[in-house]
């Protein structure tokens, strides 16, 4: 899988703390704010990842609100649906399933002692 | 007058069918705004459907037959002038002269001035009662003239005088067509479909004579004319209608120096362009090699070519196919390319059945592999098959007679949708392909309803309904729409089936029917339907931590996400009725939040503009003041609209407002496959519009009067009237029955009115499940409505109480910041997104 989560993660000085594990809301999604850049935080207990982080800002309507869309699955891959148009965004890798020429920007992301923590 | 700079003159002459057309296209295309539009409309009324004019004399009245209208013209931005002419142009200027003499500019112009009527130069033509058939003020002179006489004559036998003829038929009129040619519909039609034609329409009633030339009009005895024929024979009538072919209005065009056709014609290229590379012609006034096209579905063509040009595209009008196929006072006619069989080496094949009075022709290539034209009268069933043959080059059969001979067991299989290739049109009039239907199929359309609006096929003539809805039905059999009624790829059952599931088993969460009758993780169609199924069943608050994750962005924050992602708020206002107090901190909520204000069409106020992180202190406030939540977000109760009733208006009969503030109370809360909507009038004029809600109320001398399944929006309907002169508690019985046998077996995502009228039985059906308890679950729904009712909570209220709920309404987990990115702006004294 090439999915970035799976990238060698021995660049330990470059994780960075997100917000806390309780900040999570299980099975949906959250905001946090990184380097003025918006991050939607989704967390899904009992997934091999459990944590995914996609760019907040939903490319069709131009406003970001991908934070607050539902997640589930499509054909097993895991996804979120745009809560305004409801376009489907791979959790992983941030592809949107419905339309080739759009993506949301993913990060990698991991939970570490009880906290959320960014690559990048 | 302001006009932004980037906008350029197009000024349209004539609105008839192919102007409205032309002008639609660009609209949809989204050109039309770079364009200042004047549209010049001779005729006093906008563009009708022409092709349907005799429907006129038949019951259809002319706004039936309107295809634009002066307010659709004005919200498109586009500036009409109807019962105007345009008298001149001056090309060098790009001037165009309206009857008043204002001048108008143009940067590009439009002739879309159709054809007049051809009137035969035989002396006294002119005399009264000598009319034609083209526009309706015709068919009102016509009308009128046909009031005072007993006969009319059609003069012409083509499709248009036949069409004619069915008009004065329609009128009452002994009705005669005289044809100079030999045979009826002389271009479509050979010898023996004419002599066909001439039988049935004889039979009809309508007398025919061919081979006469009409060499003077003058005084009849009996009638008011008598019609002198050049071998001799006279013909005496009331009234006389020309129909002997149409010719190209192309004066305007004559007169400004255009190029013209020897016999009429603006000359066009297949760009639509006339010599004047600024100036356009379409319709039936072009001339494009050689030939003027007299049916609608070319000038369509041609109308979707100059919209193209104009835009910048590069499309081309490259001939049309001239098949018609048509119903003339009741007989079948068809007539599909090559019919009389002109090419070289053509080979034809012929039926003809005395006693069932069908004839059926084919002319195919000499090498028998390609059918080049057909000939139908009596029968037009064969017609689609013939016509995709014919204009895809599709290989005929070994045999071809065996696709016009009758049916029998080995007969070569009829040309089903599926073996039509995707280039096959289907609505020659709108020119929409088969693949273009199956792109409409793909992005969502379920029934021939949803593909017309999204294809527009079938809109023109209407002639291809038949053949779309194969292709339909067959492409949604294909992918297995009918059958398969699974929510979802998660859940292998419908909505009905898992609502009983979760009631008879108990089941509380998602998850655990995911667990047990379920695959996969869920998303965004069964998550909400389940959430809304154990909501509608136990009632639990949509905010627990087992619920969250199911709802919908609106359900989850309780407020109605808008485009930029900030949300609105609606608070309820029972009845429509509210405090001074009460609305005073409204608007100190909405001034201190600086929210955009505006009253609903459910009697309520919005306020908009509110990001996530306000949203628990905006509530806080408006709970304090002693409002509750709306549910303006969810599939449920949203409103019972009222007017004062007889508390306060001289007709009332009721009290509607107590009626209505008790019923919302009753119903708060209440989630359904749909929003529900009701209203409740104090008397029989109707001030809430109480027919057009899912639960109408109107108070009557006695009582109630009970409406069920109207709604408004997109597709309004009308309730029906379920019972009469209720009492109080009967009307609320049958509501609480009515309610929970749709909560019950609707389906997701569907109105009452659908609901209803997809039931087998329909509204007979539901009174006899909810007034006669037919199925024996009258107590059963009233039991569960009443739990509904005994535990509502205001899911706003216990929110903010809760601080583990709280922490989801934050912008960031991890800043206490706004979103940067909302920006408003001031339009009106209030906010709006930038």
């Amino acid at each position: 899988m090439n999915s970035p989560i799976t990238l060698n993660t021995n660049t330990e000085q470059r994780w960075t703390t997100l917000c806390s594990q309780t900040d999570l809301v299980p099975y949906s999604g959250v905001a946090a704010l990184h380097n003025e850049e918006q991050i939607a935080l989704f967390y899904l207990p009992g997934e091999a990842d459990e944590v995914f982080a996609l760019s907040n800002h939903d490319p069709v309507s131009k406003a970001n609100v991908i934070a607050r869309g539902l997640v589930g699955d499509i054909d097993g891959q895991l996804m979120v649906a745009s809560p305004l148009y409801k376009q489907h965004y791979d959790l992983r890798s941030g592809k949107c399933l419905d339309a080739e020429d759009l993506a949301l920007k993913s990060w990698a992301v991991r939970l570490r002692e009880g906290v959320v923590e960014v690559l990048g | 007058m302001t006009r932004s700079t980037n906008t350029s003159r197009l000024i349209v002459i004539g609105n008839g069918m192919v102007g409205h057309h032309f002008i639609q296209q660009l609209v949809e295309s989204g050109q039309a705004e770079r364009w200042e539009i004047t549209v010049f409309c001779e005729e006093s009324r906008l563009a009708y459907d022409r092709v349907h004019l005799s429907a006129y004399f038949s019951g259809s009245s002319a706004d039936d037959l309107a295809m634009a209208t002066p307010d659709l013209y004005r919200e498109w931005g586009i500036n009409v002038r109807p019962g105007d002419k345009a008298i001149s142009i001056d090309r060098e200027q790009q001037q165009v002269t309206a009857a008043n003499g204002e001048q108008l500019s143009y940067d590009k112009l439009i002739l879309a001035t159709g054809s007049y009527p051809f009137v035969p130069p035989v002396p006294g033509h002119e005399r009264k009662n000598c009319l034609v058939y083209r526009t309706l003020d015709d068919l009102d002179q016509i009308r009128a003239a046909a009031e005072g006489g007993s006969k009319g004559v059609v003069v012409g036998g083509g499709l248009l005088g036949l069409e004619a003829a069915k008009a004065l038929r329609d009128l009452g009129l002994e009705t005669h067509v005289v044809e100079f040619a030999p045979r009826l519909m002389a271009v479509q039609l050979d010898e023996d479909g004419g002599a066909l034609l001439r039988s049935k329409i004889s039979e009809l009633g309508v007398q025919v004579h061919t081979s006469k030339a009409t060499d003077l009009i003058d005084d009849g005895e009996q009638h008011l004319h008598r019609m002198n024929f050049a071998d001799g024979e006279t013909l005496e009538t009331d009234l006389i209608l020309f129909s002997a072919g149409i010719r190209p209005q192309d004066e305007l065009a004559r007169q400004s120096g255009l190029e013209i056709g020897e016999r009429g014609g603006i000359v066009v290229n297949s760009q639509c362009q006339t010599s004047d590379e600024n100036i356009f012609a379409i319709g039936e006034c072009a001339l494009w090699n050689g030939r003027i096209f007299g049916l609608v579905a070319p000038g369509y063509s041609m109308a979707k070519v100059a919209a193209a040009q104009l835009s910048g595209g590069d499309e081309s009008f490259l001939g049309a196919d001239m098949s018609t196929r048509l119903k003339l006072l009741g007989v079948d006619v068809g007539s599909i390319g090559d019919a009389q069989g002109h090419t070289p080496g053509a080979l034809s094949y012929r039926y003809s059945d005395d006693v069932a009075q069908v004839y059926r022709r084919i002319v195919v290539s000499a090498d028998r592999k390609k059918l080049l034209g057909a000939v139908l009268v009596g029968d037009n069933s064969l017609y689609d098959t013939l016509l995709q043959y014919a204009l895809n080059g599709i290989d005929l059969p070994a045999q071809p007679e065996s696709l016009i001979l009758p049916q029998s067991d080995n007969v070569a299989p009829m040309l089903g949708p599926d073996a039509l290739p995707d280039t096959a049109t289907i609505c020659s009039c709108l020119n929409v392909s088969k693949g273009q239907i199956c792109g409409a199929i793909d992005a969502g359309a379920l029934s021939v309803g949803d593909v017309k609006d999204g294809t527009k096929a079938a809109s023109g003539c209407g002639g291809c309904a038949a053949l779309l809805k194969s292709v339909v039905d067959n492409e949604l059999e294909k992918r297995g729409v009918e059958v398969n009624t699974d929510l979802c790829e998660h859940f292998a059952h419908t909505r009905e089936a898992l609502y009983h599931i979760v009631r008879v088993e108990g089941i509380r969460s998602f998850k655990e029917l995911l667990a047990s009758h379920g695959k996969g993780r869920g998303c965004e169609i069964c998550k909400p339907t389940v959430g809304s199924i154990l909501a509608s069943c136990w009632n639990e608050l949509i905010t627990e931590e087992t619920h969250v994750g199911l709802q919908d962005t609106n359900d989850t924050f309780m407020a109605n996400m808008q485009k930029n992602g900030t949300y609105s708020v609606v608070p309820r206002v029972p009845g429509g009725e509210i405090t001074p107090d009460k609305l005073i901190v409204l608007g100190q909520v909405a001034k201190k939040y600086s929210l955009y204000t505006k009253i609903t069409g459910g009697q309520r106020i919005d306020l908009f503009g509110a990001q996530l992180h306000e949203l628990p202190e905006i509530w806080r406030e408006l709970v304090d003041a002693g409002f509750e939540t709306g549910h303006a977000y969810g599939k449920s109760l949203r409103t019972v609209k009222s007017c004062v009733g007889s508390t306060w208006c001289r007709y009332g009969v009721q009290d509607s407002a107590s009626m209505a503030i008790q019923l919302e109370d009753r119903y708060k809360g209440l989630r359904s496959p749909h929003k529900i909507k009701f209203a409740v009038s104090g008397c029989t004029r109707e001030c809430a519009e109480a027919q057009s809600k899912d639960i109408g109320i109107i108070a009557t001398e006695n009582g109630w009067n009970l409406y069920v399944c109207g709604n408004g929006g997109m597709k309004p309907r009308h309730a029906d009237l379920f019972a009469t002169d209720l009492d109080d508690a009967t009307l609320v019985r049958y509501i609480d029955r009515v309610l929970m046998f749709y909560v019950k077996t609707a389906d997701r995502l569907q109105r009452t009115s659908v609901w209803m009228d997809n039931m087998e039985g329909g509204l007979d059906y539901l009174r006899d499940v909810v007034i006669n308890d037919s199925l024996g679950l009258a107590d059963e729904l009233e039991q569960q409505m009443s739990h509904v009712v005994g535990t509502y909570q205001c899911e706003w209220k216990s929110t903010i109480e809760d601080p583990e709920k709280l922490k989801r309404f934050r912008t960031f987990v991890n800043d206490d910041s706004s979103d940067p990115q909302i920006v408003m702006i001031q339009e009106r004294s209030q906010p709006r997104p930038a």
